[in-house]
């Protein structure tokens, strides 16, 4: 059981939960994950973390409002209880000096891309962050990751903040006019997919961090089985980071896709319940 | 006289009944069936037997207790090697072990020492509680045991009992290893898992849950925070796949991740719990092992219409127990002998929607002396299915071998441990069950959890390496 120190919705279907978990705020590096139960009869979902305070052992993660898990973890208060967190799990992200790194996050993998950038600066890159979501209400950090980089741009698909348009749009320009040596992609799949089909052709050595779907998260499901480079990878033991530009990523979009119709069907008794208690 | 009376059968839940639920399947013995089974024990003065099983019960100790009416005096017996009884009486293979070397077997059917050893073991759990004496921590040392399946929850109860202080550490939400998420819960239930678990505890056993050794503190951590050894008992590790096409398809899984899904995360209540689990209306289980066996017998529970074996040698070959095998024929499994998957086939959205196999034949005997099936050439044929288990053994898991310096393995990963110590090439870390043999039988992981637990004894108390 891990206590809720603070719980908040910061838009409409994105949530941010501070919660005690001392061991993990201790260990935790950039690109790690946990994995979070919010009650006794909960899926195993992963997180990725997205910061964390040692002294005060908590950490630090966003989610986004999806599915039955999500839209449970949502209504814990501060002050209760998830079941259960576990982690930190997968590599962290290799970071060093490479030059000048260019982060890239989109929607809730802003929140992933986030600790990355964090560390890149730390470790004295050039640091030029680009997020982007589908409008205003969907973006998050902007503020925090500000204050770490050399350069931030954002971006909303309908105009409605910063640029009008996709982070990829605005990460051809950056690799356009200068060198850059790393680029770290977070997001929706079509996102990392773009990414990556860009920095291919700019030859820049590109990451990314997959959200597969996962049981155990410890490398005895192979449920999150990816392919990299023409082999079977699993992302929890393997990754959660892979080279961008050898990821198979039709297949991954595919089996993200597996349990579609029982998360309707689960989020469907879900919703119902909630109304039956509350009396409607 | 002993030998006139037939070796008494354990009734079991109807097939076309237990299809329909989760239920545990053998129902056990009643106190007169066991009293008269234990008369068929003829106390042999050099018993064969203790010397088939794996951690060495007092067999003819415990029958004998068993015969006079004294069910929790056997438990005592049992207990004072075995930490698991309930579980070892269920899932053992006695027919290799303890029954396999049984006198009475030369001539007819042995006892049925796993029966009885069932049947003690939910007599104390159902109607008599053993009192558990916490052990004193004498010793003054500390043991880390990562992992608390079988080899580790063995090793964790001989030491607490020789008087060291024990920490397990577990990487998932509940203790038990493959006995909770592997097994399902109409051969092992869980609350009997939870209940041997308690009684560690209740021994002095700490058990730290959802605690991942390597991917933050490694094994060198746990040594240089005041543990004096550890005992690396982490499992199977990563699943083994096919390699051929098609098979990261939508309703293709491992049966590490279905039974996982079913048993751990009970996907088979769902919705009332969280976790989906694709139920197929024909499905296909690749493999001949119990894991096979249980893999298709939960796809039966969970509603599928048509579930197949697939196995590419013969039933001779199989490496499951044959009461499993049984039991899944009983239930309807239909056997795809000397028969090996080709591809896997995909609809338009990516899900699986057949499986193209070929005949096998049998040739020479290969390395691990079992004839090596053959393709026949032209012999290809398509069955239609929705879901694919693979259920072809496991890998080792990467995280502590990639992690421990100066613990060697082997090339396939596997860690390299003393067959009797379980000692690694590093100093004060000892590793059995399935991540040095590779997949095996939960008695096998347990026996090495015992033999590792007197070695670290041996060890702690000498400073001998």
């Amino acid at each position: 059981m891990n206590k809720i120190i603070q719980n908040s919705k910061i838009s409409e279907n994105v949530g941010k939960a501070i919660i005690e978990a001392p061991y993990i705020a201790h260990h935790r590096k950039a690109g790690q994950f946990v994995i979070v139960i919010v009650d006794e009869v909960g899926e195993r979902i992963p997180l990725t973390i997205a910061d964390s305070d040692r002294e005060k052992g908590t950490i630090t993660l966003y989610y986004q409002i999806v599915g039955t898990s999500t839209h449970k973890l949502s209504l814990k208060k501060e002050g209760e209880y998830v079941y259960d967190v576990a982690g930190p799990l997968g590599h962290p992200t290799d970071i060093r000096n490479y030059g000048t790194a260019v982060c890239v996050g989109g929607g809730i993998g802003i929140a992933a891309v986030y600790p990355i950038a964090v560390a890149m600066k730390e470790a004295g890159n050039f640091c030029i962050n680009i997020i982007g979501a589908r409008n205003k209400d969907l973006l998050i950090l902007e503020q925090e990751l500000k204050a770490k980089s050399d350069q931030i741009i954002v971006t909303t698909d309908d105009g409605s903040y910063g640029i009008k348009g996709f982070v990829t749009d605005e990460l051809k320009k950056i690799l356009d006019s200068k060198k850059v040596d790393i680029v770290v992609a977070v997001g929706p799949v079509p996102m990392m997919k773009a990414v990556s089909e860009l920095t291919r052709r700019y030859n820049v050595k590109t990451l990314v961090s997959l959200n597969s779907i996962m049981v155990d998260g410890t490398g005895m499901c192979g449920g999150c089985r990816v392919t990299v480079d023409g082999k079977k990878q699993f992302t929890c033991v393997d990754g959660p980071e892979f080279d961008a530009h050898l990821v198979d990523f039709d297949e991954l979009m595919k089996r993200l896709n597996t349990y579609k119709d029982q998360e309707k069907e689960s989020f469907e008794k879900h919703t119902c319940q909630l109304e039956k208690y509350h009396g409607r | 006289m002993a030998d006139k009376i037939p070796r008494q059968k354990m009734p079991q839940q109807d097939p076309a009944k237990r299809i329909h639920n989760f239920n545990e399947v053998p129902l056990g013995y009643d106190e007169k069936t066991a009293v008269l089974e234990a008369t068929r024990c003829l106390q042999c003065k050099r018993p064969t037997c203790v010397e088939g099983c794996p951690v060495n019960i007092n067999i003819p100790g415990f029958i004998k207790a068993v015969k006079e009416g004294n069910p929790l005096e056997a438990f005592a017996v049992i207990k004072q090697t075995n930490s698991l009884p309930a579980v070892c009486g269920r899932v053992c293979p006695q027919e290799d072990q303890c029954e396999k070397l049984c006198v009475l077997a030369k001539k007819g059917d042995p006892v049925a020492i796993g029966n009885l050893e069932r049947y003690v073991a939910d007599y104390e759990r159902e109607k008599q509680h053993y009192t558990f004496t916490k052990g004193e921590t004498v010793k003054g040392k500390r043991v880390a045991i990562i992992g608390s399946g079988p080899a580790g929850l063995t090793a964790a109860g001989d030491l607490a009992r020789m008087g060291y202080s024990v920490t397990v550490f577990e990487a998932l939400h509940k203790a038990g290893g493959v006995l909770v998420y592997g097994i399902p819960e109409f051969r092992l239930p869980k609350d009997i898992v939870q209940y041997e678990v308690d009684a560690l505890k209740a021994m002095g056993v700490t058990i730290e849950l959802s605690r991942v050794i390597g991917t933050a503190e490694t094994v060198n951590d746990l040594l240089s925070s005041g543990f004096d050894a550890v005992f690396v008992a982490t499992g199977a590790g990563l699943p083994l796949f096919l390699d051929i096409p098609g098979e990261n398809l939508q309703g293709v899984y491992s049966a590490n991740e279905y039974l996982t899904r079913s048993n751990l995360m009970k996907a088979y209540r769902f919705p009332e719990y969280d976790t989906p689990i694709v139920k197929g209306e024909k499905v296909a289980v690749v493999g001949g092992g119990n894991v096979a066996m249980d893999s298709a017998r939960t796809a039966l529970r969970l509603g599928s219409k048509e579930v197949y074996i697939i196995y590419r040698r013969s039933k001779k070959e199989m490496p499951a127990r044959i009461e499993e095998v049984e039991r899944a024929e009983e239930e309807g499994v239909i056997f795809k002998l000397l028969t090996n998957p080709v591809r896997f086939i995909g609809d338009e959205k990516g899900r699986v929607k057949a499986v193209e196999c070929i005949q096998m034949e049998l040739g020479e005997p290969d390395a691990s002396g079992r004839r090596s099936p053959i393709p026949v050439k032209g012999s290809e044929f398509i069955i239609d299915i929705d879901v694919a288990i693979i259920a072809i053994g496991n890998g080792p898991n990467p995280l502590i071998p990639k992690t421990t310096p100066g613990m060697d393995t082997t090339k396939r990963g596997n860690i390299i441990a003393d067959p009797e110590t379980m000692k690694t090439s590093k100093r004060g870390v000892f590793a059995g069950g399935d991540i040095v043999t590779g997949a095996a039988t939960v008695i096998q992981a347990m026996g090495a959890g015992r033999k590792a637990a007197k070695a670290i004894d041996e060890y702690l108390s000498t400073g001998v390496w």
